[in-house]
């Protein structure tokens, strides 16, 4: 045990002492760190990939970090708010977690929120709802993965300067990651001088999508959004229908997770997207040695999202000295978190506690028989405002179905 | 005998918040008990009616969707809670003019198509439901001044709807109208002959199990402050359902067991075992095989064997016996 | 109006598999009368197995037919070993068949994970055909094919057979049927059987376009729910004409009013209910 005290950090736990009805010596005592995630029902794809990131960086740790114990409590929301909301209540009010990873979808996110903020407990999510970090922000809320339109953004700036594409029809699921990655696109495409003509919104459970595939012609690329398993199912029909024209994807649509799943009418897909499995860096060829040594797989956005909160934890506490008596001590020292080597490579946090980090534009191709992503641009210190002033893109509504609104 | 175990259940009742300790298990029971609400209103229909329905989570969810709607446009609890009311009731009057067309399967599928319906308006109509992200409320409303922020509050509030609906239970229950239902239930030609128009009788009751639905699906927003379309899905009936087939149907006690144990099973159980799901439909299974009346009367049909088997003149007294059955 | 054409082919395709996966759902409600709310279940056991199959070195239709077998016999041991013991009382044996669903969803994300798995086109089918001067997956068309082969099989043999004599004598009138000497349980373990394993069958076969993934069993069993509401239970011709009116109704509605894509699809179902409780082509009131 080598643990240093400062003079605040001490006044901080003894300051906790007095109102906690427990003994004072937090320093032997475990770090607590909630996990929501899905392991359960249709979702439970990318929650359990979430717990696998979680547990190799603990393992990579002896379940250690900042000289303290580590025990990891997860909570299996089961894809349902009410279920988020639960499991929440159980992790900060019986277990006192000192901070949450997760949830996954935005729906679960935006259920316990207010309810997190109201306990104070730091939160690291995955879930990409834009006005968590823009109009309604949560003060003890740190998303290193970013916001829907986040990778969206350069995607289409790449689309527009780069692949000359002057006209897109966009198609991803009905829902609000759907529409505020098209939103983002749309905004940065058409300021580029490009065209959206259509926007397509498939349910997200579509066994078919004929329907929508047969309104794809006379436009240089297609731009599909889709999450979890349908970018699998949209991909092998979009071949079959016979459709030719190119195809963009954001980060869940090109998740390299998936890429075990995918065939070749996946070849070619153009995606953008905050972790790439290629990134030449020492930490990324060590997670990804481990993801595939550990569970066999390559490992996409959710496995990564969950080591990276592990560094970021861990720079964090190690900066408070293992003290995670004061919460907005460590949800400070969590935003001020800034780091050179990361899977996703350098990144740090705004003031709203989102990532500024690279975005990597990548080709899916097929190499030595195997399914792979090439980085072909990256485009490094990517905020959620992309080159857009803060002040005039929060004052603009979010991202919805409707905006930005399709011009004729 | 009767009475004291029900004052002493009471007084446990009343005192849950200092002795049960953490207040995320204080939260737990406030859950139990609006589920238990609401397995006591979908009781209504399933046990005493003899109709089974799949589609009650819509009438949950309508009161939901209703009561989120009129506090963020600004109105006072007294309005919210009467408004939701009254969408609940026009929503389930007009499930059961539709529903009521049918009797045994086709009941049941004209509710899971009424529910399926609900669930895509929902999920779909994006400027009322705000879709899948669903509507929050920012804080509980506080009823005639008392807040409902902190947990012993709420659970406080919902423990004397709670009560409440238990005694209305049991009057209705008691009631002629009660034994009328019964009767259509039973013998509904016979009931026809002797004059009682069934359909009306059966309306009713889809109200009244549709009203106590409303309730609980208000109280379901007030503690969890948020309302999406999962509330509204078909698994969230099917839940229900479980509940009181579980626990019970026709009897009192049996739907508030039967949400007891599902949400033990989900809130407390599934953070032990980590195949829930599959456990929950593994109890599903068994109670309907191997304790088709359900747990409650399975239950005492044990104890009174195994206690006659012993001791063959004391039947225990219990409080399942106000059970039409 | 290449839009409406290749809308139209696909709503028949789509019918295709749909009367595929609701065949089996129909006989089963015909003639057990329970909707049996595993039968999205046995379509993605079905899926998963083919999967697993493949993965043996077994080929595409090989494994279409022994994953259909395998699914036949857990549907026999579902209802020799459970509906059995609730003869007479349908409302419990829908609701086993729900706890059931539940339980299968999670056994087949313990044993396959939560990855969604891509199922190969079986080469030869492998592209796309021209159907009146259009592009048109190879694939699609052939499950046309493969859907009216079944059935006509299914047609032969509750037509032309003594067993299928037994069945409709079953569906039409159960307690007759057992006065003349037909054993009505064994009936109900082979229908279940067969129910089962088309089921299972679908399930490969919608693979290669479907794809595999939790949560499978949840999309496919509404769609059998409204194709068996909307042709009527026990009849096949209802089933196939139900499966069609389905494709076109999901084809059309997702195309046309996207925002209103479930109602198009459950209101038929309701009005069907409401207004003729029988279905289109049922034969009995339920």
């Amino acid at each position: 045990m080598n643990v240093r005290l400062d003079r605040r950090a001490f006044l901080a736990s003894s300051a906790a002492a007095a109102t906690l009805p427990m003994p004072a010596i937090a320093q032997n005592k475990p770090i607590r760190i909630g996990l929501l995630t899905v392991k359960t029902g249709p979702l439970a794809q990318g929650g359990i990939q979430m717990e696998q990131g979680v547990t190799l960086f603990l393992k990579d740790r002896n379940n250690k970090i900042a000289g303290r114990p580590v025990e990891l409590l997860i909570g299996d929301t089961g894809g349902n708010p009410a279920g988020t909301k639960t499991k929440a209540q159980e992790l900060i009010e019986r277990d006192q977690v000192d901070m949450i990873f997760g949830p996954l979808a935005a729906f679960e996110l935006l259920a316990i929120t207010d309810y997190v903020a109201a306990h104070k407990t730091p939160i690291l999510s995955l879930a990409a709802a834009e006005d968590m970090s823009q109009r309604k922000p949560n003060p003890y809320f740190v998303r290193a993965s970013g916001t829907s339109a986040q990778n969206m953004q350069p995607l289409a700036d790449y689309a527009a300067k780069e692949l000359k594409y002057k006209s897109v029809i966009t198609i991803s699921e009905d829902f609000a990651y759907g529409y505020e990655q098209m939103g983002g696109f749309q905004r940065v495409f058409e300021g580029a001088g490009g065209h959206v003509v259509k926007k397509l919104w498939p349910p997200l459970v579509t066994p078919d999508y004929t329907p929508y595939l047969a309104q794809l012609s006379g436009v240089d690329a297609v731009v599909q959004g889709f999450a979890g398993s349908n970018p699998l199912k949209f991909m092998k029909q979009y071949a079959d229908a016979g459709v030719k024209l190119p195809v963009l994807g954001g980060g869940t649509a090109g998740d390299d997770a998936l890429l075990k799943s995918f065939g070749d009418e996946a070849i070619g897909m153009i995606s953008a997207s905050a972790y790439t499995s290629d990134l030449d860096s020492p930490m990324n060829q060590h997670f990804v040695e481990g993801m595939v040594r550990d569970y066999g797989s390559t490992p996409g956005l959710y496995a990564a999202g969950l080591y990276i909160n592990g560094l970021v934890a861990e720079a964090a506490l190690e900066k408070l000295g293992g003290n995670t008596d004061d919460k907005d001590a460590v949800i400070k020292a969590l935003r001020a978190v800034s780091l050179t080597d990361s899977p996703r490579g350098p990144f740090h946090f705004d003031h709203f506690g989102n990532v500024v980090g690279t975005v990597y534009i990548r080709r899916l191709e097929r190499k030595t028989g195997k399914l792979v992503q090439t980085t072909i641009k990256s485009y490094p210190n990517t905020s959620q405002f992309w080159t857009f002033e803060e002040k005039w893109f929060l004052e603009q509504p979010v991202y919805s179905r409707d905006y930005p609104p399709l011009k004729s | 005998m009767n009475r004291a175990a029900l004052a002493i259940a009471l007084l446990l009742l009343a005192t849950l918040p200092f002795w049960i300790g953490n207040s995320f298990y204080v939260n737990v029971a406030t859950q139990m008990l609006i589920y238990a609400i609401f397995a006591l209103g979908l009781n209504v229909l399933v046990g005493y009616a003899g109709l089974v329905t799949l589609g009650h989570a819509a009438l949950f969810g309508v009161a939901a969707y209703a009561g989120a709607t009129l506090i963020n446009s600004g109105h006072g609890h007294i309005i919210v809670a009467i408004g939701a009311c009254l969408a609940t009731l026009a929503v389930a009057a007009i499930f059961a003019v539709l529903a009521l067309r049918g009797t045994g399967l086709g009941f049941v599928m004209i509710t899971v198509a009424l529910g399926q319906i609900a669930w895509g308006i929902a999920y779909r109509w994006i400027s009322l439901t705000n879709g899948d992200n669903g509507v929050s409320i920012n804080a509980r409303p506080a009823p005639f001044g008392l807040s409902l922020e902190s947990a012993p509050a709420l659970y406080w509030a919902t423990l004397v709807v709670f009560l409440v609906a238990v005694v209305a239970m049991a009057i209705f229950v008691a009631s002629p109208f009660g034994a009328s239902l019964r009767g259509a239930r039973d013998q509904p030609r016979r009931m026809t002959a002797l004059g009682y128009n069934v359909w009306l009788i059966r309306f009713l009751a889809f109200l009244f199990s549709g009203f106590w639905s409303g309730v609980a699906g208000l109280l379901y927003l007030y503690y969890n402050q948020f309302v999406s379309p999962q509330t509204v899905a078909l698994s969230a009936s099917a839940e229900a359902l479980l509940m009181v087939i579980a626990g019970g149907t026709g009897t009192l006690l049996g739907p508030i067991a039967g949400a007891i144990l599902v949400i033990v099973m989900k809130d407390i159980a599934s953070a032990y075992i980590e195949r829930w799901n599959f456990v929950l439909g593994a109890i599903f299974v068994l109670i309907v095989v191997f304790m088709p009346e359900g747990l409650v009367p399975g239950v005492v049909r044990l104890c009174r064997r195994v206690i006659a088997a012993r001791r063959p003149r004391a039947p225990m007294p219990v409080l399942g016996e106000e059970s039409g059955e | 109006m290449n839009l409406w054409l290749i809308l139209s082919i696909n709503s028949v395709t789509l019918g295709g598999l749909l009367f595929l996966l609701s065949a089996g759902f129909s006989l089963i409600f015909g003639l057990m009368r329970i909707p049996n709310l595993t039968h999205g279940s046995m379509f993605m056991l079905g899926a998963y197995f083919g999967v697993t199959l493949i993965g043996w070195g077994f080929g595409f239709w090989l494994a279409a037919l022994m994953a259909g077998l395998g699914v036949a016999l857990f549907g026999g041991i579902v209802e020799r070993f459970v509906l059995r013991r609730l003869v007479g009382n349908e409302l419990a044996q829908v609701l086993v068949t729900l706890g059931l669903s539940f339980m299968v969803a999670d056994v087949c994300l313990m044993q396959w994970g939560g990855d969604p798995i891509s199922v190969d086109t079986p080469a030869g089918l492998v592209g796309s055909s021209k159907v009146f001067g259009m592009a048109f997956p190879t694939y699609r068309l052939a499950i046309i094919f493969i859907a009216v082969a079944i059935a006509a099989a299914l047609w032969g043999m509750l037509d032309r057979t003594r067993l299928g004599a037994m069945i409709r004598a079953a569906v039409d009138d159960p307690a007759m049927a057992r006065v003349v000497g037909i054993r009505v349980s064994h009936l109900f373990t082979f229908v279940f059987c067969l129910g089962a394993g088309l089921a299972g069958f679908a399930g490969v076969i919608g693979g290669p376009i479907l794809s595999v993934y939790p949560g499978l069993d949840q999309d496919m069993l509404p769609l059998a729910l409204v194709v068996v509401i909307l042709g009527g239970s026990g009849s096949l011709l209802g089933s196939l004409v139900g499966s069609f009116v389905v494709g076109l109704l999901y084809n059309f509605g997702q195309a046309m009013f996207p925002e209103l894509a479930y109602v198009v699809l459950f209101l038929p179902m309701l009005i069907v209910l409401v207004l003729r409780p029988r279905g289109l082509f049922g034969r009995a009131a339920p």
